[in-house]
């Protein structure tokens, strides 16, 4: 069972629409109590990242976290992954999840913002999100915002400079791009993540 | 590297895909749910349904057929035609688009776009802008916006229009040229190239697409970040993939092998 949390922030139907292309059952919710039985958490999310704090609001960031620790499997996608880090600037004041250090910035000068389109991961290290996924591979990004590259960092991407595309940290994944909407590579990956033991 | 894009867009009347020229004379094209999905795996970098009657007749884009056509597709997808509010919008999304995009309705009520930018997120927000050259003043590109799928002036200019809804929350601009559109004599670069240079938002250039020449005039010359076309591919006359090669030659970032 894929568990996706719903914070209103976006549309759940594309990544809702993938896993169940993969034969997962996707239960949506914004409930804590049905996260806290989750063994597959998904967070998405587009936008603002100030829209993260509604994940804090509801009580759902303190379960996400108690979840990790119990060795349930995490994603964050888009938003839901610059949600992993410390913060970002685009609203310093609120709080990510801190799964990972760092802050999420913009796009250096130069580079045009939105990044939008498809672009180029490449594998840095062993993965098991990444397991099977050809590298370099094309995949569609949409942000004007990213993660620098972290210990954690499994996939790159350049643009502009190189930042973070994949992060995983043991049962934890983030993934900067759109998995749903990257063709074959992408949904290799969300059936890595479906198919982790918990 | 970030690639330019091809996108493939099925004019939907009815349920059925359809072509035409200059917005009439319209011809059944196929199925969209089976078009999709063949352009997609032909190399498409991304979908494009219209409803293109959907305007005039008041009628809203079937939901049904974008269900069906977003079962399968694992690529972006973004649906136009009729969508007024952000409610309409919203039954869009959920029957699996990734992106709307808007034109009559965001001119009758420009605040719409940020409407649906703030619940859906910019990057789900296409304007299209479908534009017509006016007689040169003094050397400068005008050109005016046009609703109702081409068949309302609204005098608004098409350069200050683009800025405007960047500035309201839409995270990319459609530009149709009318005076190019299913002509094939090739996208209008100097209109592109304003109003690509006069925003930061990526800039989809659409109307006139005849050869593989004209995808490598808009991307090098035109500065669009993705190019869309109709017909050229539902008859066959070239294949997404052999295109996308060709401008990969030409030394234009591609997609290519998928």
């Amino acid at each position: 069972m894929i568990t996706l949390v719903d914070y209103h922030a976006g549309n759940l139907a594309s990544v809702r629409k993938a896993f169940e292309h993969l034969g997962c059952t996707v239960e949506i919710t914004e409930d804590p109590n049905v996260v806290r039985s989750a063994s597959h958490i998904v967070v998405p999310g587009v936008g603002h990242f100030a829209a993260t704090e509604q994940l804090t609001r509801a009580g759902l960031t303190d379960v996400i976290r108690e979840r990790i620790s119990e060795g349930a499997n995490f994603l964050g996608i888009c938003v839901g992954m610059q949600w992993m880090f410390e913060s970002s600037t685009e609203a310093p004041d609120v709080k990510g999840l801190g799964a990972l250090k760092g802050m999420i910035e913009k796009f250096p000068s130069g580079a045009k913002v939105p990044h939008v389109g498809w672009n180029q991961i490449e594998r840095r290290q062993p993965s098991r999100i990444l397991e099977g996924v050809e590298s370099p591979s094309f995949v569609y990004y949409t942000h004007s915002y990213r993660a620098p590259v972290v210990d954690e960092t499994v996939g790159v991407t350049s643009y502009g400079d190189d930042f973070s595309g994949v992060v995983e940290k043991g049962n934890v994944f983030g993934i900067q791009f759109h998995p749903e909407k990257s063709g074959g590579a992408g949904l290799k990956m969300l059936e890595n993540f479906a198919r982790l033991a918990c | 590297m970030l690639t330019k894009r091809i996108i493939a867009c099925l004019d939907c009347h009815a349920g059925r895909v359809v072509k035409g020229v200059n917005f009439v004379n319209i011809r059944d094209a196929g199925d969209p749910a089976e078009l999709a999905c063949l352009h997609s795996a032909n190399g498409a970098d991304e979908i494009v349904l219209l409803d293109i009657t959907a305007t005039h007749e008041a009628r809203n884009t079937l939901v049904d057929t974008v269900r069906r056509t977003a079962r399968d597709l694992f690529v972006p997808f973004t649906v136009g035609g009729g969508i007024r509010s952000l409610a309409d919008a919203a039954a869009i999304f959920d029957a699996g688009a990734d992106k709307i995009t808007i034109n009559s309705a965001a001119v009758a009520d420009p605040t719409v776009i940020t409407a649906i930018a703030n619940r859906f997120g910019s990057q789900a927000v296409v304007l299209a802008i479908d534009a017509k050259r006016l007689p040169r003043s003094c050397g400068k590109i005008g050109a005016e916006v046009y609703v109702s799928g081409g068949r309302k002036p609204t005098g608004l200019d098409a350069t200050q229009w683009a800025k405007e809804v960047e500035s309201r929350g839409a995270g990319e601009i459609m530009l149709t040229s009318m005076d190019r559109d299913g002509t094939r004599s090739g996208f209008d670069l100097q209109l592109t190239s304003t109003i690509a240079g006069a925003v930061s938002i990526p800039v989809i250039a659409s109307g006139g697409a005849g050869s593989v020449q004209h995808f490598v005039e808009v991307f090098r010359d035109g500065n669009a970040d993705a190019a869309l076309a109709a017909s050229i591919f539902h008859f066959g006359l070239e294949s997404i993939g052999e295109l996308k090669q060709e401008l990969q030659r030409a030394g234009i970032p591609m997609r290519w092998p998928l």
